[in-house]
């Protein structure tokens, strides 16, 4: 206990609160720009944590990273721009909402879940992070193998259409990730002697291609079809969340429990943790067809998760210094240089601080609900904007955040490429997220792929030989087959009937 | 108009020129890239330089990361700049491998080498779990098992673990691939990936499994250096035990591109000597358990070169070199 009001100490002084308040206004900020990731927020933060003592350049990190996951549902609401990736997988319902007049109902979700997500993981983050990272930290290629391909056929359940055009748009995905030279054999491909090729494509660039400049493009088009979505009635941000904490508590709860888990694996961040759980919340829903209609179920535990993933990214990340996505994988180098060298032995040597970095988890998901009502309200002016000065404001937005991911121009031509490929993608109706998904996790499958036949000497069987690996392949090819034992079981009576 | 227009402007610019050069070495800031990513022990090591030589020069040092390419991206992006002392890099290691591996023909005469900065020898690790406790009984195991028995990853295919262990198998008369390489993405998920039993042996640096063995999940059992390291004064090395006189460690130096002013160079080469020196840097060093290493100038570039031929060396016959 007297390590709990010492931790308390450090973070209760004005100058760390008022550090906190500005990164929260940073990372709503930084979130709420289509493009700008939570880990670009980072990013910009690390030279300025240089000047500060830990505990404030911590909590700059925390908060501001917590920040931007929520502020990235706010564009994805209202211009169906996902600020960060982490939001892309429910950007469907929540810009239906928009269109059907009722942003505040979409909004107030995800802010009074991420909240709640984000509590939730930093609850599991103080009480089990040994526990938890003992868990995730017997996993080698072979699990990673399966996760990634129940990632992959999430993304291709979970897409609106048909599983078809799912797959077009994964394999889209995919082969984009096959470019580069960051292959298991380390040589390069479709590189075309390149040298900016050899570094593969870049996600975030084409992330931001595929969804905002495939807009900003669509708009000017389409410009006579412009549908200006009517303005936010404001009130009930928080007064219907009560009714959906009622009619939901299995949802929020599965959503940032599954967050937690997801986040606390190596590789894996919040962005597949809310792909993942939208997909759960889909197969359990009572009604899976209102999903992508404007449906709030899905928001409820997916936005939960994504920001129960931030927390969870932690427990690897101070447990045993391994990262838990890339925000962390920056934190573990800043926490190297304010002398906290992230092991178990900082539990023993330092506890203070690591209930330091819990109260400031506490603090920022708290301090998440006023700014992030605050933060809907000064959206709103956003719709108010003239779409043909917004884009070109948007256009210059996404130009900056290619360029600064890598500092280099070349990221502005993966953008436009991408923007091209996403237009035309959805001018024939196939699904942007799988695309996505595919980019992201493509490299993922090979190198576990590929380690894995190299590990087993060429042997599929070892793929199963792992208790944990058994259990994620068996459960991976029973996600594969319900869907088509449902399929037989409700052709098979007409079918019989039918019979001559 | 026009003309007059251009005109004007060109004669703007060549007066600006001109008292550009008659000013003092430096007098705009400095660009100082970083081949790879933000977060990383590359990264943290040339924001810390940096920040000292904008201390000790007095114009502002801008760290750029330029990722991607296993290092070819920004290493080409060094090279390629114009060698007036305002752009500078991180060069790692991988500049003497990635030419033999045919992706560039960028090799470390394209850089005027200014200081080695720091200097990790390689190790053998196992889990704590294997049972091992002393590389003389891992190798012997490893040459009365059949070839490919055991497993080895912490780094890229043809990365410098990935030499650094066909280096040492090749000094003990084994076939370089007697032990299988699994690659990874590098020593952390090479290690991870140890601790849950995917693969026998890591060959990083004691430095990156560092938090590891304080946890008791992994052991150290040699160093492939000539002399013990004093972060790890128990961890003998291969002469010490296996006889192997196989020595190899990950640096990384402060370079600039090629035909850089001999003024310019020595400016730079003093000042990064400072800023190694300076507490804040010794400190940080120890504090993560990197090896200090000081090579300036023609030193720095002899220790690049022999480490290039070694490796080309050990690449070929491990047939990691392209044809």
């Amino acid at each position: 206990m007297p390590t709990v009001i010492d931790a308390a100490q450090l973070v209760f002084q004005p100058y760390v609160l008022l550090v906190i308040f500005c990164s929260a206004a940073f990372g709503m900020f930084v979130g709420a720009i289509p493009g700008l990731t939570a880990t670009m927020a980072t990013a910009l933060l690390v030279p300025v944590t240089f000047f500060m003592d830990p505990v404030p350049a911590i909590a700059t990190i925390v908060t501001a990273t917590a920040m931007a996951i929520f502020a990235g549902d706010i564009p994805g609401t209202m211009l169906r721009m996902p600020g960060t990736p982490a939001s892309a997988a429910y950007v469907q319902d929540a810009y239906a909402l928009t269109k059907q007049g009722r942003p505040e109902a979409a909004l107030g979700a995800s802010l009074v879940f991420s909240s709640i997500g984000g509590i939730f993981g930093t609850l599991v983050l103080i009480t089990a992070s040994p526990v938890l990272a003992e868990i995730a930290l017997k996993f080698s290629s072979f699990e990673y193998f399966w996760l990634v391909v129940l990632g992959l056929s999430c993304a291709v359940f979970i897409s609106p259409g048909s599983p078809a055009r799912g797959l077009v748009a994964l394999f889209i995905g995919l082969f984009a990730a096959t470019i580069g030279l960051e292959n298991p054999a380390g040589a390069p491909r479709y590189t075309m002697g390149s040298v900016e090729l050899m570094g593969g494509v870049q996600f975030i660039p084409a992330m931001i291609g595929l969804f905002a400049v495939s807009e900003v493009i669509r708009t000017f088009i389409k410009r006579g079809a412009e549908v200006r979505p009517p303005a936010t009635p404001g009130k009930g941000i928080f007064r219907q969340q009560a009714k959906n904490l009622v009619t939901y508590p299995v949802q929020a709860l599965r959503g940032s429990a599954m967050g937690t888990a997801i986040g606390a694996l190596p590789g894996a961040g919040a962005d597949i943790a809310a792909w993942i759980s939208f997909a759960i919340s889909k197969k359990f829903s009572k009604t899976p067809e209102k999903f992508g209609t404007g449906h709030v179920e899905g928001l409820v535990e997916a936005g939960a998760s994504n920001n129960a993933a931030m927390s969870g990214a932690w427990i690897p990340a101070l447990v045993f210094g391994i990262p838990g996505d890339s925000i962390t994988a920056i934190v573990i180098g800043v926490l190297y240089i304010k002398g906290i060298n992230p092991g178990p032995m900082v539990f023993i040597t330092q506890p203070q601080m690591i209930y330091a970095v819990f109260i400031v988890f506490l603090l920022a998901n708290l301090i998440m609900l006023p700014l992030g009502w605050l933060a809907i309200k000064g959206a709103r002016q956003v719709l108010s904007i003239p779409q043909k000065v917004l884009m070109p404001v948007i256009l210059m937005f996404c130009m900056v955040g290619s360029f600064a991911i890598n500092n280099s121009a070349f990221g502005i031509g993966i953008m436009l490429v991408f923007g091209v490929i996403g237009f035309l993608m959805e001018e024939n109706d196939i699904p942007i997220a799988p695309a996505i998904l595919g980019l992201v996790l493509g490299p993922m499958l090979e190198q576990n792929f590929v380690t894995s036949m190299i590990k087993s000497d060429g042997s599929f069987i070892a793929f199963f030989e792992r208790p944990i690996a058994a259990g994620l392949g068996l459960f991976t090819i029973a996600v594969w087959m319900i869907p088509l034992l449902l399929l037989l079981m409700r052709r098979r009576p007409p079918a019989g009937v039918s019979e001559p | 108009m026009q003309f007059v227009k251009t005109a004007a402007a060109l004669g703007g610019l060549l007066i600006l020129a001109g008292t550009v050069s008659a000013q003092e070495y430096p007098e705009r800031p400095i660009q100082l890239i970083v081949p790879w990513g933000a977060g990383g022990g590359t990264d943290a090591v040339g924001r810390l330089l940096g920040a000292e030589i904008q201390r000790e020069l007095g114009v502002p040092v801008n760290v750029v990361n330029r990722t991607g390419g296993s290092g070819v991206v920004g290493h080409s992006a060094i090279a390629n700049a114009d060698p007036d002392g305002y752009t500078i890099g991180i060069m790692t290691i991988e500049i003497d491998m990635m030419h033999w591996q045919g992706l560039t023909d960028l090799t470390y005469e394209d850089f005027d080498i200014l200081a080695i900065v720091n200097a990790d020898p390689g190790g053998v690790m196992v889990s704590a779990e294997s049972g091992f406790d002393s590389v003389e009984a891992l190798l012997e195991s490893i040459k009365s098992e059949p070839a490919g028995t055991y497993k080895a990853s912490g780094t890229g295919q043809g990365g410098i673990w990935h030499v650094g262990l066909a280096g040492w198998l090749l000094s003990e008369d084994l076939a370089p691939d007697h032990v299988t390489f699994v690659p990874s993405q590098g020593a952390a998920p090479g290690l991870t990936d140890m601790v849950a039993g995917g693969v026998d042996i890591v060959p990083s640096s004691l430095a990156e499994g560092r938090s590891m063995i304080d946890a008791n999940r992994v052991v150290a059992l040699a160093t492939m250096s000539a002399e013990r390291q004093d972060a790890f004064p128990d961890v003998p090395t291969l002469s010490e035990t296996t006889g192997s006189d196989w020595t190899v460690a990950v640096w990384r130096s402060v370079a600039a591109p090629d035909g850089l002013p001999d003024d310019v160079k020595t400016k730079l080469m003093d000042a990064i000597e400072v800023a190694y020196n300076s507490d804040a840097y010794q400190t940080f060093m120890a504090d993560r358990g990197f090896g200090l290493r000081w090579a300036k100038g023609d030193d720095a570039t002899e220790i690049v070169a022999n480490d290039d031929a070694a490796f080309g060396e050990v690449m070929k016959q491990a047939g990691l070199a392209a044809e």
